[in-house]
């Protein structure tokens, strides 16, 4: 059983949020980013299209090579676009880390029990897919090692986060994905620019 | 009727993306699409990404718009029906999304099992908010092209090119 307090986990192992582009997926993944970052302009936060956040990272990663990003989605979501795995370390960006961060359950549906609470090994897949680093935590001791996985391991990164089943970070965030499109797109141009 | 040549229209179509600014190209393996990929492969500005699955191309064109970057996915229109929930980004965000889908299941068809998703594409695609641009005859494919890239990267829409098997040619068994 993990020892993990999900709201403790990203706060932790991502202290430098901005850092970052960032996307996340639906449900309680991105409740905890837009905590992270405030519902920042590098995050752009998913309320549907579950599934998608492994593939809309890795679009980001190699449109952006120069660019540390992150995707950041729950065990339910990863499990549902599982192939992008394969894809991801088909590519083999350096500038890519996929967080999972699996409490083993549907809870944005009522806590149903997902794979991950059965059988299935996150580790054990996304080395089958390719990935060269991977990481498994589930006590707040491995924050350090997780904090250092995410910039030094060699990339494409997957870090397996298992945490317990206390709720995410209470955050409202903004739904609006073509409002928050603009925003996205708008800050990370303008800072382009500055360089 | 005879079928174009296959890789003069897709130096055509690969051209055509190339001069705007296209970086990326998703795809998933089909006969229609092997030149296109086969040049973006080699050319230099070019980037492609093997699929697991057509889904996967839609979020990654989103991502890379999202850092200004242009991309596109090809697909056989089977594919399509893997798509829709993702498409959401396109009717929801208005990401500009361009996918270049390679028909099967419709004119001279001689398989039962394309038929079915062959048949939606159109329907499913206009349900998502994808705009389709048909292209039955060699000489609609340049201008269709042409529509396709100002719609989705200047006209901010999702938009298929859809290549009909009346202009492919039909795969014969």
């Amino acid at each position: 059983m993990s020892t993990i307090n999900r709201t403790d986990l990203l706060p932790n192992i991502v202290p430098k949020p901005n850092d970052f582009l960032i996307i996340s997926g639906l449900a309680g993944a991105s409740k905890d980013t837009a905590g992270l970052t405030d519902d920042g302009s590098n995050l752009f936060t998913m309320a549907g299209a579950m599934g998608s956040t492994v593939a809309m990272g890795l679009g980001v990663a190699l449109a952006a090579p120069k660019q540390a990003v992150l995707s950041v989605s729950g065990d339910g979501e990863l499990m549902m676009g599982i192939g992008s795995l394969a894809t991801v370390a088909s590519m083999m960006p350096v500038n890519y880390t996929i967080i999972c961060i699996d409490n083993g359950m549907h809870a944005e549906t009522g806590g149903q029990l997902g794979h991950t609470s059965r059988r299935t090994n996150l580790a054990v897949m996304a080395d089958g897919a390719g990935i060269p680093s991977i990481l498994e935590i589930d006590s707040p001791n491995q924050f350090l090692e997780a904090t250092s996985f995410i910039t030094d391991a060699p990339g494409p990164r997957f870090l397996w986060a298992r945490v317990n089943t206390d709720p995410p970070t209470a955050y409202k965030r903004d739904f609006n994905l073509a409002v928050r499109r603009q925003i996205f797109r708008t800050a990370f141009l303008e800072d382009k620019k500055i360089d | 009727m005879r079928a174009p040549d296959r890789k003069v229209w897709s130096k055509l179509v690969f051209d055509k993306l190339v001069d705007a600014d296209v970086s990326l190209f998703s795809y998933v393996p089909d006969f229609g699409n092997t030149d296109i990929i086969k040049m973006a492969d080699e050319h230099n500005e070019t980037q492609t990404v093997l699929l697991t699955s057509e889904e996967e191309g839609i979020a990654i064109c989103a991502g890379a718009d999202l850092v200004g970057q242009r991309s596109v996915v090809c697909m056989q229109s089977s594919g399509v029906g893997n798509c829709p929930n993702y498409l959401s980004l396109v009717k929801g965000g208005r990401f500009p999304i361009l996918m270049i889908v390679t028909m099967r299941g419709d004119y001279g068809e001689e398989n039962h099992w394309q038929y079915p998703m062959g048949q939606a594409v159109a329907p499913i695609l206009e349900a998502m908010g994808v705009l389709v641009i048909q292209v039955d005859r060699e000489d609609e494919l340049e201008h269709a092209t042409e529509a396709a890239i100002s719609a989705a990267y200047t006209g901010g829409q999702g938009v298929a090119l859809v290549l009909s098997q009346k202009f492919l040619g039909a795969k014969a068994f």
